[in-house]
């Protein structure tokens, strides 16, 4: 909303000067906007708008691999296939739970890390650098720091669960308990990425409506219900939709640690649509697959418009 | 809050001190493991109590098994060269989108928009074709031509550009200077700030890449960090080979954790600022 006023309030004062001084120059300007984005421009086509009709267009073929045997048109069959692919359907299943069992724990602790170290002091400081750290390393390092902790019997978590007279399950190995590792690696992960997000939200809080709300005698939590929360509305629907977009494309950790398994519990879309196209070489399943999360995609970023829109509006 | 400032901030602390502490566990146990001889035995692998004489064995293994000098120097290039060429296409546009009146601009603009949506992860398959059809398959080229155009980068500098005073360039268009003249000699040093902002994020983002550098790369030689960090913890068996996988994934995340660690308050910056904008 403010990108467009600023847009439409842009006034070519320098284009004026020139106009005035050299007009010759006047004319080659013309083309002078063009020229600058056109750089840009062949890369977003090359690379955002080509592989976009590309999919649309291979999702609509079976191109057989290494056989030699010619493409054929095969419809909507691709997209038939895929539904139809147990492994897929998993796939889907298992990304809405990862994205919700992420999500939750993820907003919730990036919020009380940021109301936790809001203040300036040392101390707060040591424990920003601390939350945030773990979403400056890569993915793949991560993993490979959670494939020991996961590690039966001598990892770090079995080690001192063992130590407390507990016994955990084969963290990773184990279906029913692979997907929730794979959650806990993720949370720690990206929770102090989001928690830098609430503490800038948490500075445009006005200070004199808490300072109101004490006087009217609210105690801690009133004010984080009814006063914090509400003012944090935008900085959560923000936090929610890089989340979203974060956690249908990042899959490094799959790779690394269970490769989809065991029998396809941590298997996530965009995992499934690399095993199609890097493994298993069916190009017309991976491109359905791409173009249906290209549509979840679009679908997350439009809708979180409307409803940033109007959580800009609320706000004022 | 002043009134009960005593023991409730004391047990608040030690809570958090306690998280904290268990937030940094991961990282303080692969330090700690780096360090660690391997005839410790994997028994006590996990314990996060250095009862031991360090030793630099594992750092020295881990640089002798993977082809870490390569790895780094490949990862370097893949990151500088992406930065280089987003620095000119980013301040282009950006000053395009700035200081121009064209027709189409806001066509243009919801063009750049989209590629915020659509990241680049999520178009792997069928971008993987296009780098094969530009004869890239399993160069560093190929590893970077997806990212030359930046759709973050170009709003966070139209963003810094727009903050600036137009006087300086007036009086630059007065003198003559021409359009590329006021964006090299008068622009671009006050955008400074903005650009560090982007190449904090493009570094990071790129430092850190695995799927799309995993797919088209094949050839050892052109593999990144994290390729062979990956492929290194893939092949490491139960807890012997800990210390030296403890000590190779300290290598990678090193220049990047030094980096943070002496420039918090603009990476801390950056970071807001890149998920603000998109």
């Amino acid at each position: 909303m403010q990108r467009r006023m600023s847009l439409a309030g842009t006034t070519g004062v320098l284009d004026g000067i020139q106009a005035a001084a050299v007009p010759v120059r006047r004319r080659r300007l013309r083309l002078l906007p063009y020229a600058l984005l056109a750089p840009s421009l062949l890369f977003l086509v090359l690379f955002t708008y080509l592989p976009v009709a590309r999919v649309l267009v291979e999702s609509l073929y079976d191109k057989p691999h290494g056989t030699g045997a010619a493409t054929t048109f095969v419809g909507l069959g691709n997209y038939a296939k895929v539904l139809a692919d147990p492994a897929f359907r998993q796939a889907a299943l298992n990304n809405l739970i990862y994205a919700v069992g992420v999500l939750v724990p993820t907003i919730v602790l990036a919020l009380a890390f940021a109301l936790a170290v809001q203040r300036s002091t040392r101390f707060s400081a040591v424990l920003r650098t601390v939350f945030f750290f773990p979403s400056l390393v890569p993915l793949v390092a991560a993993a490979s720091l959670f494939f020991f902790i996961f590690l039966p019997r001598v990892g770090l978590l079995d080690y001192y669960l063992a130590k407390i007279g507990l016994h955990g399950p084969n963290w990773l190995g184990d279906s029913d308990v692979a997907l929730w590792s794979v959650i806990g690696l993720t949370v720690w992960k990206n929770a102090g990425y989001y928690m830098l997000f609430y503490i800038a939200g948490l500075q445009n809080v006005p200070r004199d409506t808490i300072e109101a709300a004490m006087i009217d005698g609210a105690n801690a939590w009133q004010r984080l219900r009814f006063v914090i929360l509400p003012a944090l509305a935008t900085t959560t629907a923000f936090v929610v939709v890089i989340a979203l977009i974060q956690l249908l494309t990042n899959v490094d950790h799959v790779i690394v640690l269970t490769r989809g398994g065991p029998s396809n519990a941590t298997n996530l879309l965009l995992y499934y649509i690399f095993q199609s196209a890097h493994e298993n070489f069916e190009y017309g399943k991976a491109a359905a697959a791409t173009l249906m999360s290209v549509a979840v995609l679009l679908a997350i970023s439009l809708g979180s418009m409307r409803v940033m829109e109007r959580g800009a509006r609320g706000n004022g | 809050m002043r009134m009960r400032k005593h023991l409730p901030a004391a047990l608040l602390a030690a809570l958090l001190s306690a998280v904290a502490f268990l937030w940094a566990s991961p990282f303080l146990w692969t330090l700690i493991a780096s360090f660690r001889p391997e005839s410790a035995g994997s028994a006590g692998m996990a314990s996060l109590w250095p009862d031991f004489k360090p030793t630099l064995e594992n750092f020295r293994n881990a640089l002798d098994s993977g082809s870490f000098g390569l790895y780094y120097l490949n990862t370097l290039i893949v990151v500088v060269g992406v930065l280089a060429v987003q620095c000119v296409t980013v301040s282009l546009a950006g000053y395009a989108f700035a200081r121009l009146r064209f027709p189409g601009r806001d066509v243009l603009f919801y063009a750049f928009l989209l590629q915020l949506m659509l990241v680049p992860p999520a178009l792997i398959v069928p971008n993987l074709s296009t780098v094969v059809d530009l004869h890239l398959y399993d160069t560093l080229p190929g590893v970077m031509a997806p990212y030359f155009a930046s759709a973050f980068g170009t709003f966070l500098m139209r963003q810094t550009f727009l903050a600036l005073p137009r006087d300086f360039e007036e009086a630059a268009a007065i003198d003559g200077a021409p359009w590329w003249a006021i964006v090299w000699y008068v622009l671009l040093p006050m955008a400074k700030p903005g650009l560090i902002a982007f190449a904090i994020v493009s570094v990071t983002a790129h430092w850190n890449e695995f799927l799309w550098p995993l797919m088209v790369i094949s050839s050892p030689d052109n593999q990144t960090l994290t390729i062979g960090l990956a492929a290194f913890t893939r092949g490491a068996e139960g807890g012997k080979e800990w210390g030296v996988l403890a000590a190779g994934t300290l290598l990678v995340m090193a220049p990047l954790a030094v980096a943070f660690i002496a420039f918090q308050r603009r990476f801390v910056d950056s970071f807001v600022f890149s998920g603000v904008k998109g």
